[in-house]
């Protein structure tokens, strides 16, 4: 894609940080997977995976961290290569939330389905913002891999019908609890779950949108041009 | 609802645009003998901004700064063609004023060329050649420059001592202060930094800030953090060729031609 630097040593390190960030994506994936497993079926071994792994996943924070200042001395990299630094730099962090909000999901499917406060269809009415979310943070650390700022600038429309979705399973919930106050308790462990998938969501948008910064070297976070590209203009987002 | 503050490369150029231009390049092509050094340079050159040229040994750059106040002249069979207007007027000209054009746009090489004389002799030297001062103003002017040139401080008290028992950083700037002191309108910095260690190096970089509130500066640097770090605008030049000319943050952060982000991001040849 990029042409190779004359230091092989600088190709090197840009490559160890590179496949470092795309290990950790692939970890916060399958947590957030398993998260979605035990709160489905009250797997409480996964829950507990989940719950190891975010130890592993914050080392990587750390070490990335600590990867990307020791090239930014040695190197001081310019143009694309800095765009590219600063992206993984922001992008690790948002792996790190997104492993702490499956991390949220996986605490409160295990005390949901240990108290037994399980009600039919808690795991329905996530079902689709799980799907989707699931879907984009996929498609984000895709995205991120290939430098591909055509299906970021897709991904980042997909944020906001996910949280139409949330909006939507919070009116239901409130129907359930308001019909039977014995819901209560599943009902509002759901609402977090369904909050902790809105903000994985939130994350995968930020990470497309650094995409979208390393490729074309526009910034298009809190700007019009980001939400008249959605086509969501219209819609007033609050968190 | 979100702000909407964007902070793109464009937006974040701490330029004030409208300066005016002090010196217009409008296709110019140099030579030395046959060989085509320069191809069609086309560039402005803001008032009281620092412009950077870069690119790789061989590309022209140190041969454009010398065009611009004709240093080529000294060599037979060198020569420039298309135009270069400074405060409007083409310098090309055959009957421009040479010595006069050369106290307006100063020139200060890699190397230190402190004069073998005193340090006061060194600053004195150039004034004598187009003022006629007393002793008291001369005085004055030579404290001015030494303080311009941030090295007031280190030899107020051995302006009778040459000018070569100075240290290679100090040199430096005696020559900068050299340049200043019969009061030109751009001065021409020719790697000016090459030569030193880091702590002279930032000195000059810090002078070059400095001076900038009152002169035109144009600098050839093979150090890129360099061109970050002091200039308002950057060239990229290859192959005598201007390959892309802008904003410097612009240059560095993203650049348009894929030519330039190959070579400030260590990708070239």
């Amino acid at each position: 894609m990029m042409g190779e630097h004359s230091s092989k040593q600088y190709d090197h390190d840009l490559e160890a940080i590179r496949s470092k960030v795309l290990l950790m994506g692939g970890m916060v994936e399958t947590q957030f997977l398993d998260a979605m497993t035990c709160f489905r079926i009250g797997n409480i071994e996964r829950a507990e995976r989940v719950m190891r792994e975010d130890d592993a996943v914050n080392q990587l924070e750390v070490q990335l961290d600590d990867q990307c200042s020791h090239l930014i001395v040695r190197r001081q990299p310019a143009a694309n290569d800095l765009r590219t630094i600063m992206a993984t730099i922001k992008v690790i962090t948002d792996l790190e939330r997104i492993g702490d909000e499956a991390t949220k999901i996986a605490r409160t499917a295990k005390s949901l389905h240990s108290r037994g406060a399980v009600t039919v269809n808690h795991y329905e009415m996530v079902r689709t913002i799980a799907t989707a979310t699931s879907d984009m943070l996929h498609d984000a650390l895709d995205a991120f891999a290939r430098n591909d700022h055509n299906q970021a600038l897709q991904l980042i429309a997909q944020d906001a019908v996910i949280d139409h979705e949330f909006r939507s399973i919070m009116r239901n919930l409130i129907t359930f609890m308001m019909e039977d106050p014995r819901t209560i308790s599943a009902a509002l462990d759901t609402m977090w779950v369904a909050k902790a998938i809105e903000r994985i969501g939130d994350h995968a948008k930020n990470i497309a949108e650094y995409v979208i910064y390393v490729v074309e070297g526009r910034d298009i976070r809190h700007s019009k041009s980001a939400l008249t590209a959605t086509g969501a203009a219209t819609e007033t987002k609050e968190d | 609802m979100t702000t909407n503050v964007t902070m793109n490369a464009q937006a974040a150029a701490p330029v004030a645009r409208q300066q005016s231009k002090i010196i217009e390049i409008k296709g110019l092509n140099f030579f030395y003998g046959k060989t085509r050094s320069l191809t069609n340079v086309n560039l402005d050159i803001h008032e009281k901004q620092v412009t950077a040229f870069i690119g790789p040994s061989g590309c022209g750059k140190s041969t454009l700064l010398r065009t611009l106040n004709r240093m080529y002249d000294l060599y037979p069979g060198q020569r420039a063609e298309g135009t270069i207007a400074y405060r409007g007027r083409n310098i090309l000209d055959a009957d421009q004023d040479v010595n006069m054009l050369r106290a307006k746009v100063g020139m200060v090489f890699q190397k230190p060329t402190p004069f073998p004389m005193s340090i006061y002799d060194n600053i004195a030297f150039g004034v004598r050649l187009y003022e006629d001062l007393s002793k008291g103003e001369m005085d004055e002017r030579v404290e001015w420059a030494l303080k311009k040139a941030a090295l007031w401080t280190e030899v107020k008290d051995k302006l009778g001592k040459s000018g070569l028992s100075l240290s290679g950083g100090q040199q430096q700037r005696l020559c900068i202060a050299r340049g200043v002191a019969v009061k030109p309108d751009v001065l021409l910095l020719d790697e000016p930094t090459s030569a030193l260690d880091p702590i002279s190096t930032s000195k000059v970089e810090e002078l070059i800030s400095e001076l900038k509130q009152d002169y035109t500066i144009a600098i050839v640097t093979h150090n890129m953090q360099q061109a970050a770090r002091c200039s308002d605008y950057t060239a990229y030049m290859y192959l005598g060729e201007l390959v892309e000319f802008g904003v410097t943050d612009q240059i560095f952060m993203n650049p348009a031609r894929k030519e330039t982000q190959d070579y400030i991001t260590g990708r070239f040849g």
